[in-house]
C-alpha cells in the first residue's frame, strides 16, 4: 500500500506542496531538454545526408570547444578565436568529404558508419596531441556570454534561473530553429532530402553529393561548436564532454533519426520527463534513474511508432 | 656428427652465458606504470602518471637509481578501462614487474586475484578494495596510507566535530556510480546505525557526470546538512558547479581525495570558496625532494609536465608520494632480504615493512609532506589518518590536523568483509600474521 501511494499520490503532493520547486525542475528539464535537441540535431543532420550515425559528433564537439579554448590560451581574442574555430570545423567537414565520403559513395551503411568510428578515435589522438589531457574552463565571459543567476519569487518559494542556462536555451533555439528553417526550405535541404533518399538518383539530377555532405558536416561541426561551448560552461572542457553525445541517442529513438523536428520534441520529452522522473519516482529506485529512463520513454514510444515520433515510415518493397 | 653436437652445444652455452651476462649487466628494478593520460579522465591521471614517473626518474638521475639498481619503468595506457588495465598487465608482468600501481579501483578489482597467482604486488594507494587492508587475507594487496572506509571514517567524525555533532544529521552522499562511488556505501551504512544520522545517496553515472541537475535538484529537495562526494574527473567540476548553484553551503561539502585536486577546482574558481576535501600529502613545491625532481627531471625536459607549474599541484604530489612509497619499500625489501635486484615477493614484505616515518619522509627530503604510514603483515591499509584542506577562491589551504579513522569500528567491520570475500574463493592464499 506504502509503495502504490508513493508511485501514484506522493509525488503529486510534494509537486502541489512546493510548487516553486516543481518550476525549478521544469525550467531544468526545459534546459536540458533544448541542449539535448542541439546534440540530436548534430546527428540527425548527418544521417538525413547520409544515412548514417555519426559515431564522431561526440569528439566533434569536444576538438570544437578545445580549438576553442586552446586557441584563446595561445594569446588569440575571443571571438576571433571563434571565428578561427568555424574555419576549422569548414576545413574538417571539406576533408571529412574529400578523405573519407567520396571513397565511399554507395557503399553500405554500415562501412561509413565503420568510418565515423575511424573519425572518432583519429580526432581523440589528433586532439590528445595538440591539447593534451588537461580539463579546460570555457571562455564564457570572454564571448560575452552571461554568467551569474536571478532568484525569482514564485509561488511562496524560489526559482533560481542561472544565466548561461538561459543563454543556453535561447542560443539552443535559435539554432534549432535556423538549421530547421534552412534545411526545409532553402534549395540545399530540398537537395539535402533528395541525397538521403538515394545517393545515385540525387547524383542523376545533378545534385553534387560532396558538395551536400561537406555542407552537412559542416552545420554539424557548428552544432557541435555550440554544444561544446553549452557544455563546457555548464561543466569543463575535457574528453569526458564526448559522453555528453551520449544522451542523444534516446532523443534519436523517440524523435525519429532524420527528423528536425523529431530531436527538438524528442528532447523536450526526454529533458522533462527525465528531470521529472528522477526527482519525484527516483527515491524509489534508489536514485540514479535518469540514465535509464530516456531510453524507457524512447521505448515506450517505439512501442506505437517504430520509426519514432516524427521519423520516415520504412516501407520496402518485397 | 659428434663433432656436430659437441659444436652445438658449445655455441648454446656461450649463447646462454652472454644472455646471463647480458642480463646481469642490463640489473634494473622494474616498476610498470599503469596511467591513463587520455579518455575521460585524463585530466586526473596525467597528474599522477608525471608524478610518479618524475620521483622515479629523479631517484635514477640523482642517486643512480635505488642502492646504485637503476629504476625501469614503461608506462601502458589504461584510459581507465578495467579490461585495457588488465592487458596492460598481462603485457609487462613477464618482464619482472615488482609492484602494479593500477589507479583505478576498477583494474584493481580484476588484479588482486591474479596477484597471489603471479607473486606480484598490488599497491592501490588510498584507493581500490578497503577489505584488503586486512593483510591476512589479503597478503598481496596493499592501500596505504588509509583505505575508502578509513577516509569515510574520519570524514564523518570531523562532521561530527561541528554544529554540535552528527546525531539526528542528514547526509547527503553524492558519488560515481561505479565499483570506486559504491566502495565505502557499507561502512556509511554502518556508522549511520550506529552514530544516528540519516543518508540520503546520490548515484552519478559515466554519461551523467556533466548532467547533474537531476542529482543537484534531489540534494536541494532533501536538504542534507552536510554533502559528502566520492567523485572523479569531470564529476567533481559538474558537481561543484551545481552545488554553487543551488547555492549549497561550500563549507558543508566535503570530497574525498579525488575530488579535491587543482583542476576540479580552477574552472569554478571563487563559486567554490569554502569547498573541502580530504587530503594525503601535502601540496606545493617546496621540498627538497620536490626540488631535486624540479633540477633532475623537470628542468632537463625529461618530465611530460606541459608546465613547470604543474609540479607541486594536488595530483601530481599524489603521484609522487606514491613512487615515495613504492621507493622505500623496495629499499625495506632490499634490506631485509640482502639482495639489490630484488623480486615480486621480495616487494610484498617491504611494503609489509614499509616506514614512512615523519624522520623518513625528513631524511628523504619530504618533512611534513605526509603523515606517517607503519606497514605490517596485519594491516595493509595502515589506517593512516587524512587531512582535510579548503578552497579559497585561488588555491588549496590545509585546514587540520591528521583525523584519524575510527580504527576499532572500521577495522572489525573490514575483517568482516575480508572474510566474505574469500568465502566463496576456495583454496584463496591467506597468511597467518604473528
Amino acid at each position: 500500500m506504502d509503495f502504490l501511494y508513493s508511485v501514484f499520490i506522493g509525488p503529486f503532493i510534494d509537486m502541489a506542496s512546493a510548487p516553486d520547486f516543481l518550476l525549478q525542475v521544469l525550467w531544468e528539464g526545459f534546459v536540458a531538454g533544448t541542449l539535448y535537441s542541439l546534440i540530436a540535431l548534430g546527428f540527425v543532420l548527418i544521417f538525413k545526408a547520409s544515412g548514417v550515425f555519426n559515431f564522431a559528433q561526440g569528439i566533434m564537439a569536444v576538438f570544437a570547444a578545445l580549438t576553442l579554448v586552446g586557441l584563446y590560451e595561445a594569446g588569440v581574442p575571443a571571438y576571433l578565436a571563434l571565428l578561427i574555430t568555424i574555419g576549422i570545423m569548414a576545413l574538417l567537414a571539406v576533408g571529412v568529404e574529400r578523405l573519407i565520403l567520396r571513397h565511399m559513395v554507395n557503399q553500405d551503411e554500415i562501412i561509413l558508419f565503420m568510418a565515423t568510428i575511424g573519425l572518432s578515435y583519429f580526432l581523440i589522438g589528433l586532439g590528445e596531441l595538440i591539447f593534451g589531457g588537461e580539463t579546460k574552463s570555457m571562455i564564457t565571459e570572454q564571448l560575452g556570454l552571461p554568467t551569474g543567476s536571478t532568484t525569482v519569487d514564485v509561488a511562496g518559494g524560489i526559482v533560481i534561473l542561472q544565466h548561461i542556462d538561459i543563454a543556453a536555451a535561447v542560443i539552443a533555439v535559435i539554432m534549432v530553429v535556423a538549421l530547421a528553417v534552412f534545411f526545409n526550405i532553402t534549395r540545399i535541404g530540398r537537395a539535402l532530402r533528395a541525397v538521403a533518399d538515394d545517393h545515385q538518383a540525387a547524383l542523376s539530377v545533378g545534385i553534387s553529393l560532396n558538395q551536400i555532405w561537406a555542407i552537412v558536416w559542416f552545420a554539424a561541426g557548428i552544432v557541435a561548436l555550440a554544444t561544446g561551448i553549452m557544455w563546457g560552461a555548464r561543466s569543463d572542457v575535457s574528453f569526458a564532454l564526448q559522453i555528453v553525445a551520449l544522451k542523444a541517442l534516446p532523443v534519436l529513438m523517440l524523435g525519429g533519426f532524420t527528423s528536425i523536428p523529431g530531436a527538438i520534441v524528442g528532447g523536450l520529452i526526454v529533458g522533462f520527463g527525465e528531470k521529472l522522473f528522477e526527482v519525484y519516482w527516483g527515491g524509489l529506485m534508489g536514485g540514479g534513474v535518469e540514465g535509464w529512463f530516456a531510453y524507457v520513454i524512447a521505448l515506450i514510444f517505439l512501442l506505437f511508432r517504430p520509426q519514432g515520433l516524427f521519423g520516415d515510415k520504412i516501407i520496402e518493397r518485397v | 656428427m659428434f663433432k656436430k653436437i659437441t659444436m652445438g652445444a658449445v655455441a648454446v652455452t656461450l649463447a646462454a652465458t652472454l644472455q646471463v651476462t647480458s642480463a646481469s649487466a642490463g640489473e634494473s628494478l622494474y616498476v610498470p606504470q599503469l596511467s591513463y593520460r587520455t579518455g575521460p579522465f585524463a585530466a586526473g591521471g596525467t597528474p599522477i602518471a608525471n608524478g610518479f614517473g618524475d620521483y622515479l626518474a629523479m631517484i635514477n638521475a640523482r642517486d643512480g637509481g635505488i642502492n646504485g639498481v637503476p629504476i625501469k619503468t614503461d608506462e601502458c595506457e589504461t584510459g581507465y578501462n578495467s579490461q585495457k588495465g588488465v592487458e596492460c598487465y598481462e603485457a609487462t608482468k613477464g618482464k619482472g614487474a615488482l609492484v602494479y600501481n593500477p589507479y583505478s579501483t576498477g583494474i584493481t578489482l580484476q588484479l588482486i586475484p591474479k596477484a597471489p597467482v603471479d607473486k606480484i604486488p598490488v599497491f592501490s594507494m588510498g584507493y581500490g578494495l578497503s577489505a584488503a587492508a586486512v593483510g591476512e587475507k589479503f597478503p598481496w594487496t596493499f592501500n596505504y596510507p588509509a583505505t575508502y572506509w578509513d577516509q569515510m571514517s574520519s570524514i564523518i567524525k570531523f562532521i561530527d566535530s561541528q554544529d554540535g555533532g552528527i546525531k539526528g544529521k542528514k547526509i547527503g552522499f553524492i558519488y560515481l556510480d561505479v565499483g570506486y562511488g559504491r566502495e565505502p556505501i557499507p561502512l556509511l551504512d554502518i556508522l549511520s546505525k550506529k552514530m544516528g544520522f540519516k543518508v540520503v545517496k546520490f548515484p552519478v553515472g559515466v554519461k551523467e557526470m556533466q548532467s547533474q541537475s537531476s542529482q543537484w535538484l534531489n540534494v536541494r529537495k532533501e536538504r542534507p546538512d552536510w554533502m559528502i562526494m566520492w567523485g572523479w574527473g569531470a564529476m567533481n567540476t559538474t558537481a561543484i558547479k551545481e552545488a554553487a548553484k543551488i547555492r549549497y553551503p561550500m563549507d558543508h561539502f566535503i570530497g574525498n581525495w579525488w575530488s579535491g585536486a587543482d583542476v576540479d577546482l580552477r574552472p569554478v574558481g571563487a563559486a567554490a570558496k569554502g569547498y573541502r576535501s580530504a587530503n594525503m600529502a601535502a601540496s606545493g613545491a617546496d621540498f627538497p625532494a620536490i626540488q631535486d625532481v624540479l633540477k633532475y627531471v623537470v628542468d632537463k625536459g625529461k618530465s611530460q609536465v606541459k608546465d613547470r607549474s604543474e609540479v607541486g599541484t594536488v595530483l601530481y604530489n599524489r603521484g609522487l608520494y606514491n613512487a615515495v612509497a613504492v621507493v622505500e619499500a623496495i629499499r625495506a625489501a632490499q634490506k631485509l632480504t640482502g639482495k639489490k635486484v630484488i623480486d615480486g615477493s621480495d616487494m610484498r614484505l617491504g611494503f609489509e615493512n614499509l616506514d614512512l616515518s615523519a624522520e623518513r619522509m625528513k631524511e628523504i627530503g619530504l618533512p611534513n609532506f605526509a603523515l606517517p604510514i607503519k606497514g605490517s603483515c596485519k594491516n595493509h591499509g595502515s589506517g593512516g589518518a587524512i587531512f582535510l584542506q579548503q578552497w579559497d577562491g585561488k588555491k588549496w589551504v590545509r585546514t587540520s590536523d591528521g583525523i584519524t579513522p575510527m580504527t576499532d569500528l572500521v577495522r572489525a567491520a573490514l575483517v568482516k568483509a575480508a572474510d566474505k570475500y574469500v568465502a566463496d574463493k576456495p583454496g584463496w592464499q591467506t597468511q597467518t600474521c604473528k
